[in-house]
């Protein structure tokens, strides 16, 4: 009973701490596009948005979620409306074995369709210099056969994907001895240097251009192809069919180039994706544009520079995040500590399962809570719960079962009955080892509150996304310093609550 | 069942504490094998013997920390079970070696705690600490401090202190003078030996110091592999020794200054 009025109240807190504005309900619903966290899908994302909205159709974008498990997950479970994939994508990480042809079929099975291609792809590929492949004559990566001299250099998820080298060596037959991993920036830094010949790349990669570099065609079509097209839940076509009618307007009409292009200037040029996307379907469809964009949404307060309000808004999610999870995991851990402590065969499974909660990667955890709870801070919540839940619960069972047993003997001897010996002196003589735990969950807490951004939960994580995919070092540390602040200062703060929470008795040398 | 319990009160009127044939076994060793004994109502009985011979079990016993394999265990006539123990509990006071002070409570929380639980007014614990602490002769500005503040001498006395705060009829000690040197330790036993004259309580004390027992005890009882081996005073047992253990057990003890 107590227990189903505990899961009442933590489903009561999570609902009312993320559930949106009531005005939100009023207004028509609006459409609600997701975006993966790297950059041409956040601008994928943010063109869609500004194309739809400039037709009047309300849009949300989630912006710079995690990745295509994420993505997919939250279609499925009716999260998001679409987001920006890629057909190789999806027939090599969520459909496995599906064949290409097959993809619409197995999709819709899944209550998922897509739109027809957008008119790039962002497939693997094989990269030279120019003038060193038209010196060569190389122009198809059969070319490569006849040149072993040449020097390979590849990034070393290309070298260990069974998809990858192996496969693409295997296929050609290349002859190739001097064979490198090495990071991407690295490698392009050996093509200019004259040190490596040919690299791996994505086929709308910035560097193409700014290295001049020739895409060497897979003419024994090794790649799979990696059209990049919307998926969108199938319900869009009744639901909403003006925003799947806006949607299909992309089709065919964003050229590889063009989105060569667009990464440029977004991780070159430091534009802002909105600028890029608003520009982009201005002069794309400019027949199609029936009113004005809004106007930017509402400005930050005023006198205080922008990125002060931004640092004031995460930290406010940051804490809220871990705030909430650390109280709820207090709230469940303390009893469950205690339980496991009373009841040695009860406590063994206790700490295990707790234990199990905390070897489950926490990218797999979030992906987990999606169809369960969505996208945003709720399932962020549970997933940090379930983290803090170890340490809380160990320590409060070790620091119980470290009371000493002549003394617990004294308790019972004085008269004192189980709950009254555990309030008056068992929980006080454990309270440092509990408060210890605790402090522990917080800490980790504010680590791994910044993967949160993955899903939507915002808070310090955002920053470092974008910066990890602008490979802008400012911005990650713009979450990165924030959050190792906050971990200092909740050390502080615990070690402040130590001073009034553990009686004085036992904070003096022995 | 009601004329039993009649006669058993009728019986044992003057015993507060009785056992009668308990054997208490813990796992494979056998700690007490059916012993008889019972302590007098404001007598001080002392059970002493080598370690290992049961004398702290029969303690527990008393104050209902374990229950006996066979046998019972009566508290001023009555059966100790999971209904009397609480009333048996708060006619009882505890002193362990060491003391047993919880370190997170001053001194003076420590006496008192039981009080405060049971909602005593302030004043009324006020009252019975000023004469606690004039019965133990503990200096009362160390009321605040901490047991890892206090001296062992101290912490003994904090430990009677709290023992006998709810005015019990029983005083149940296991070796509470075991971990002090001798100058403490000889101070303190002239200090029991009058309260427990004075108080007129029911007192049993266990220990392996024979002249302790001697000049604490009105009955001593020497307890070997958990079995009664005699009953008597020091002079009785020194006099007419039933076993060669039991000479063999005074001559371990005698003071080297006796052959001089």
């Amino acid at each position: 009973m107590r227990n189903t009025s505990l899961l009442a109240l933590i489903a009561l807190l999570i609902n009312s701490a993320c559930s949106e504005s009531p005005a939100r309900a009023a207004a028509p619903t609006p459409v609600r596009l997701g975006s993966k966290a790297f950059t041409e899908s956040v601008i994928l994302g943010e063109i869609a948005t500004a194309l739809l909205r400039a037709q009047g159709i309300p849009t949300i974008h989630r912006r710079q979620l995690g990745g295509t498990t994420i993505l997919f997950s939250a279609l499925t479970a009716g999260e998001i409306d679409a987001y920006p994939d890629y057909t190789g994508t999806l027939t090599q990480e969520i459909l496995r074995g599906t064949d290409q042809a097959a993809l619409p079929a197995a999709l819709a099975a899944r209550g998922v369709a897509m739109t027809a291609p957008l008119g790039f792809e962002d497939s693997y590929a094989l990269g030279m210099k120019s003038a060193r492949a038209t010196a060569l004559g190389i122009a198809r990566i059969s070319d490569l056969a006849s040149h072993p001299e040449l020097r390979l250099a590849f990034s070393s998820e290309f070298m260990a994907r069974a998809d990858g080298w192996p496969a693409l060596r295997a296929r050609y037959q290349l002859p190739q001895r001097n064979v490198r991993g090495v990071d991407h920036e690295v490698a392009y830094r050996g093509l200019e240097s004259g040190d490596a010949d040919v690299v791996d790349l994505y086929t709308t990669d910035p560097e193409i251009p700014e290295h001049d570099l020739r895409v060497l065609e897979d003419d024994r079509h090794q790649f799979p192809s990696y059209a990049a097209v919307f998926l969108y839940r199938a319900e869009l076509a009744t639901r909403a069919p003006a925003a799947l009618a806006a949607l299909r307007l992309l089709q065919g009409r964003i050229s590889t180039p063009a989105m060569i292009a667009l990464n440029a200037r977004a991780k070159r040029g430091k534009v802002p994706e909105t600028s890029l996307a608003a520009k982009f379907v201005a002069t794309t469809f400019p027949q199609s544009i029936e009113r004005a964009p809004p106007p930017p949404g509402p400005g930050l307060g005023a006198g205080s520079p922008p990125w002060l309000g931004d640092l004031a808004q995460r930290t406010v999610e940051h804490l809220f995040l871990v705030a909430v999870s650390l109280f709820l995991a207090i709230l469940v851990g303390l009893p469950l500590g205690i339980a496991a402590a009373r009841r040695p065969i009860l406590g063994r499974a206790i700490l295990a399962v707790t234990g199990i909660f905390q070897t489950i990667p926490s990218l797999a955890l979030l992906v987990f809570m999606i169809p369960l709870l969505g996208i945003g801070s709720a399932p962020a919540i549970v997933a940090l719960f379930l983290y803090s839940l170890l340490p809380i619960v160990r320590n409060t069972h070790a620091g119980l079962r470290g009371v000493p047993p002549p003394l617990r003997e004294v308790a019972t001897a004085l008269g004192l009955h189980a709950r009254a010996a555990l309030r008056l002196i068992e929980l006080p003589l454990a309270s440092p080892a509990i408060l210890a735990g605790i402090k522990t969950a917080a800490v980790i807490n504010v680590g791994t509150a910044t993967l949160g951004a993955l899903i939507g939960a915002g808070g310090y994580g955002q920053p470092i996304l974008t910066g990890i995919r602008l490979d802008d070092t400012r911005l990650i540390l713009e979450g990165a310093l924030p959050a190792a602040a906050l971990a200092l200062l909740v050390e502080r703060l615990f070690d402040l609550v130590e001073k009034l929470v553990v009686p004085r008795g036992l904070r003096l040398p022995g | 069942m009601t004329w039993t319990t009649t006669n058993d009160d009728d019986r044992s009127r003057a015993l507060m504490l009785e056992l009668a044939g308990v054997s208490k076994r813990f796992g494979a060793a056998e700690v007490l094998r059916g012993i008889d004994l019972s302590a007098a109502a404001g007598a001080t009985t002392v059970l002493i013997g080598p370690s290992g011979c049961g004398k702290s079990t029969v303690l527990r016993l008393m104050i209902g920390l374990i229950a006996p394999d066979a046998g019972v265990v009566r508290f001023d006539g009555r059966i100790v079970d999971a209904r009397t123990v609480a009333e048996v509990r708060a006619r009882s006071g505890y002193v362990i070696q060491d003391g047993g002070l919880f370190p997170h409570l001053d001194a003076r929380a420590n006496v008192v705690l039981m009080a405060r639980h049971r909602g005593w007014p302030g004043e009324k614990i006020q009252r019975r600490v000023d004469e606690l602490v004039q019965l133990t002769h503990f200096p009362g500005d160390a009321l605040a401090r901490y047991p890892v503040e206090l001296s062992g001498g101290q912490r003994q006395r904090v430990s009677l202190m709290r023992a006998l705060m709810l005015d019990p009829d029983v005083v149940l000690l296991d070796e509470p003078l075991g971990a002090l040197d001798p100058l403490i330790r000889a101070e303190l036993q002239a200090d029991l030996r009058r309260i427990f004259r004075d108080l007129k309580k029911t007192v049993v004390l266990v220990t392996h110091d024979l002249s302790e027992a001697g000049r604490l005890g009105d009955l001593i009882v020497l307890l070997r592999d958990g079995a009664i081996v005699q009953r008597g005073t020091l002079a009785e047992l020194a006099r007419a020794p039933r076993e060669t253990f039991v000479t063999d057990f005074i001559n371990a003890q005698r003071s080297p200054l006796e052959g001089l």
